[in-house]
């Protein structure tokens, strides 16, 4: 008994060992969270409107039977880097002719208007996700996330994260231009 | 020329450490007296060989040498003086040269003062220290040298990461390092005490001084690296349960459990296996935070270069020396002889419940740091462990902990009058219901867990102060009498009381900086106001400043209360063309009360601004500081203890006293 309780750090060490020497592959990027909704048909869901604005609420059938694929994003007040991203998405919109709809998750809608009356309003619909319910769904990580549907209500691209900055802008470009939804993608 | 002369440095001070780590022991098995002595000389030699590479290695950084690959990708000929010699141990490279630089400080140390130590335990001790040693050198010489020149030479540097060009980080590592880097002597200690077979309360007493002096350093190093995040990343937190914070926590969980084991070692001859354990997991957990760091195998927002060849090697290094001496103890630990037996409710007790929770506690920490990466390995699936699992598994055990580190120091030796001591500390536990209820009323609102901290805190404070108190008579006899009594403790008892009362200060810290903080964040173009906690903030606007290296946007902000102007804060957005990165400075108005603590964001786009609009950042911290000054109070509670003559390193014996006569127990 004795022998066996002092074996057990060397047994867990080993243990350990094993799972670091699997960690070392260097196909391995720690840093990369795929989608499970990736090619797969994007969740069922029908939101209302933030209440106090005008854009229409979001639903699933919203994102199917359009001409190009459409873009989600959901993003929230409270989220600093949503901010940032803000303004590029707003870029694609107006420069770009990029359809983008959005999902408010977990917001108070007084502050959700008072931050799009402040930034301005790229969406051409906002579903209003208090519970969560929704987010659980499209499987978030964490606000802003950002999701391009094709006419058929598949998932092509997800990104986690927001998009800022050379790199993601440059990596949400290419997802877009391959996607085909970017009408006046050469105006970019 | 230099940078050839630090590579042959340390090509000799491996030659050096291979002779240590076979003569001595091989002397101590046999008995040969001379070769055990030249551990002493190759443990002096090893240390002025690392000197000399580890000079050479500044000298390249200083005169901005950029014909050394190391020196072109973290330095530029524009950095500050102070960031061109931090820029040495900036660098993977530079960096593990430093580590091995301060193991063999910590072996040249034992060589030159441990004379109380027999000379056959000091051999194998430091031929134990020399595997470590060739391990990292040899690791460091083939797979990152440090010297690796580049032709041509380039104009300039990269420069140095930005982020990690501040005072506090500066002095960060080498601090870090040295505790860390400190535990492989007492990890050296348990491995020749293994191979020795006998572990007795003089080994106990040998050890403590070297894990006294690394968790010093440890202590003080976790404390400054969470004062950098704290100002420099412009988050306003100061620990985030990330990966790499956590694995310079757990040595230091640990290393707690070990000076306290070592304590029950050194005066009741019991807990040794225990301890050994102690010692060589400590260790174990530092190789561990260098391993994962330098790995990539975890996501952090620190972390070197990733290389895999690096870290196979590393893991090597780590499968021989964890899985060795784990095996060795397996081999050897059930052959000690359990030592003084105790009842449930003595001194013994109340230690053995302090090692357990603290190995819980780091057993929590670990298991959630390597839970993501343990989860993809067996389902796929992957996952990222935050704060919310920290918090809930880490603080009920910390006031668990709490609890028996208040009753503890009152508890004798063996067998403890519950009594006695029932009635020593009644008045205590009233003292701190009162002080937590009359917070609640007082604040009025907040979470019930910070209420219950500040009772375990309360309760901390005024058990370690009574201790303290009972000890010196205070009260009971004339003060100048309580003076001399004062005098005549043991330091490391007034050591303890000073570490002890620093961590319930370093709890209210806490308490008020996560239950209390208000945080505002706003769209600020300039005239915008901002109330918080009291404070009237106006952003007046943001200005283009010109720095040495760096651009920066300084904001300004008048903080006023009740009308009257309090102060200007310039919190800053730094651009360092040179390494393309951008930095935060925030600004901080620091009282011991609370930090007023503001950063500033740069503007989203111009098109959605053009009016000059910033986010601003603005958090009010109550009582932030006290994190920091209780770093400092377990700082120097270490360093008392670690200057009681007891200990004292070196120091001669004095004679025919029984060690369990030095600390009186009440």
């Amino acid at each position: 008994m004795k022998r066996l309780t002092a074996g057990l750090p060397f047994i867990a060490a080993v243990i350990f060992g094993g799972f670091f020497l699997w960690g070392l592959n260097p196909d391995r990027d720690p840093n990369e969270i795929p989608s499970v909704l990736i090619s797969q048909p994007a969740p069922a869901f029908d939101l209302d409107p933030v209440p106090g604005l005008e854009t229409p609420g979001l639903a699933r059938s919203d994102l199917v039977g359009n001409e190009r694929p459409v873009v989600v994003n959901v993003f929230a007040s409270w989220c600093v880097p949503c901010r940032a991203e803000h303004a590029v998405l707003t870029r694609f919109v107006e420069r770009g002719g990029m359809r983008l709809f959005g999902i408010n998750y977990k917001d108070k809608p007084e502050d959700a208007v008072k931050w799009l009356n402040d930034l301005g309003n790229p969406y051409e619909r906002i579903g209003s996700d208090l519970s969560g319910r929704t987010g659980i769904e499209w499987g978030l990580s964490g606000v802003p996330e950002t999701f391009i549907v094709d006419g058929g209500g598949t998932v092509l691209f997800r990104y986690v994260g927001p998009v800022v900055g050379p790199d993601a802008v440059e990596r949400f470009t290419q997802a877009l231009k391959q996607a085909g939804a970017l009408p006046n993608g050469a105006a970019l | 020329m230099f940078p050839e002369i630090g590579h042959f440095a340390l090509a000799l001070a491996l030659v050096l450490a291979l002779v240590q780590s076979v003569l001595p022991i091989a002397g101590a098995s046999r008995g040969n007296a001379v070769w055990m002595k030249s551990a002493q000389a190759t443990a002096i030699g090893q240390v002025l060989f690392v000197a000399i590479a580890f000079a050479a290695l500044m000298q390249a950084f200083i005169a901005s040498d950029f014909t050394v690959r190391n020196v072109v990708e973290n330095s530029h000929s524009l950095k500050p003086m102070l960031y061109k010699v931090a820029g040495t141990w900036g660098s993977h490279e530079g960096s593990l040269l430093l580590w091995i630089l301060i193991l063999a400080v910590f072996g040249a140390g034992v060589a030159w003062f441990g004379s109380n130590i027999p000379a056959e335990t000091k051999a194998r001790t430091l031929s134990v220290q020399a595997w470590i040693s060739v391990g990292f050198l040899s690791f460091l010489l083939l797979t990152s040298n440090p010297f690796e020149r580049v032709f041509p030479p380039p104009l300039d540097g990269n420069d140095l990461n930005p982020l990690l060009q501040d005072m506090g980080l500066a002095m960060h590592p080498p601090l870090l390092y040295f505790g860390y880097v400190g535990f492989s002597i007492v990890f050296s200690f348990a491995v020749a005490a293994l191979l020795e077979g006998r572990v007795d309360p003089a080994w106990a007493r040998w050890v403590r001084p070297w894990t006294l002096a690394a968790w010093v350093s440890l202590t003080a190093g976790i404390a400054l690296g969470s004062w950098w995040a704290y100002y420099e990343l412009g988050w306003g937190g100061w620990w985030f349960w990330d990966p790499v914070e956590n694995v310079s926590f757990m040595p230091w969980l640990l290393g707690t459990a070990l000076l306290h084991s070592a304590i029950v070692t050194e005066k009741r001859d019991a807990f040794k296996s225990w301890t050994i354990l102690l010692a060589i997991l400590t260790f174990s957990l530092s190789l561990l935070g260098t391993f994962i760091v330098r790995s990539g195998l975890l996501t952090s927002v620190h972390a070197f270069a990733v290389d895999p060849e690096r870290g196979l090697y590393i893991l090597g290094l780590l499968a021989v020396s964890i899985g060795g001496s784990l095996a060795l103890y397996a081999w050897r630990a059930p052959e000690m002889e359990p030592g003084g037996l105790f009842r449930p409710i003595s001194r013994e007790a109340g230690l053995l419940v302090n090692n357990l929770i603290l190995a819980a506690a780091t057993g929590t920490v670990l298991f959630g740091t390597l839970y993501p990466l343990i989860l993809e390995a067996v389902t796929g699936d992957k996952i990222s462990v935050g704060p919310p699992f920290f918090n809930a598994a880490f603080i009920p055990m910390m006031l668990a902990l709490v609890v028996f580190m208040g009753l503890g120091p009152f508890l004798s030796w063996k067998r403890a009058d519950i009594a006695g001591l029932l009635d020593r500390i009644r008045f205590v536990a009233v003292l701190a219901v009162i002080a937590a209820l009359a917070a609640w009323y007082l604040l009025n609102g907040g979470p019930i867990m910070a209420y219950l901290a500040i009772l375990g805190a309360a309760w901390l404070l005024f058990a370690t102060l009574r201790e303290w108190a009972l000890r010196i008579r205070l009260f009971e006899v004339p003060l100048a009498e309580s003076a001399r009594r004062a005098r005549n403790l043991p330091r490391a008892s007034h050591g303890m009381t000073l570490a002890h009362a620093g961590v319930a200060v370093l709890m209210m810290g806490m308490i008020g900086s996560t239950g209390w903080k208000s945080e505002e964040i706003v769209f600020a173009g300039p005239g915008t106001e901002v109330t918080i906690a009291g404070f009237d903030i106006t952003f007046e606007g943001a200005a283009k400043v010109q720095g040495p290296n760096y651009i920066a946007d300084r904001g300004t902000l008048v903080v006023r209360r009740d009308g009257e102007l309090v102060t200007k804060l310039f919190p800053e957005r730094r651009y360092y063309p040179v390494a393309e990165s951008q930095t935060t400075e925030s600004a901080i108005r620091s009282t011991l009360a609370g930090d007023l603590y503001t950063s500033i964001a740069t503007p989203a786009s111009d098109q959605v601004n053009n009016a000059g609009a910033w986010t601003l950042r603005i958090l009010y911290e109550p009582l932030v500081n006290l994190i920091w000054i209780s770093s400092i109070l377990l700082v120097i509670g270490g360093c008392l203890s670690l200057s009681d003559r007891r200990l004292r390193v070196g120091a001669p014996r004095r004679a025919k006293q029984p060690a369990s006569d030095a600390v009186p127990a009440e």
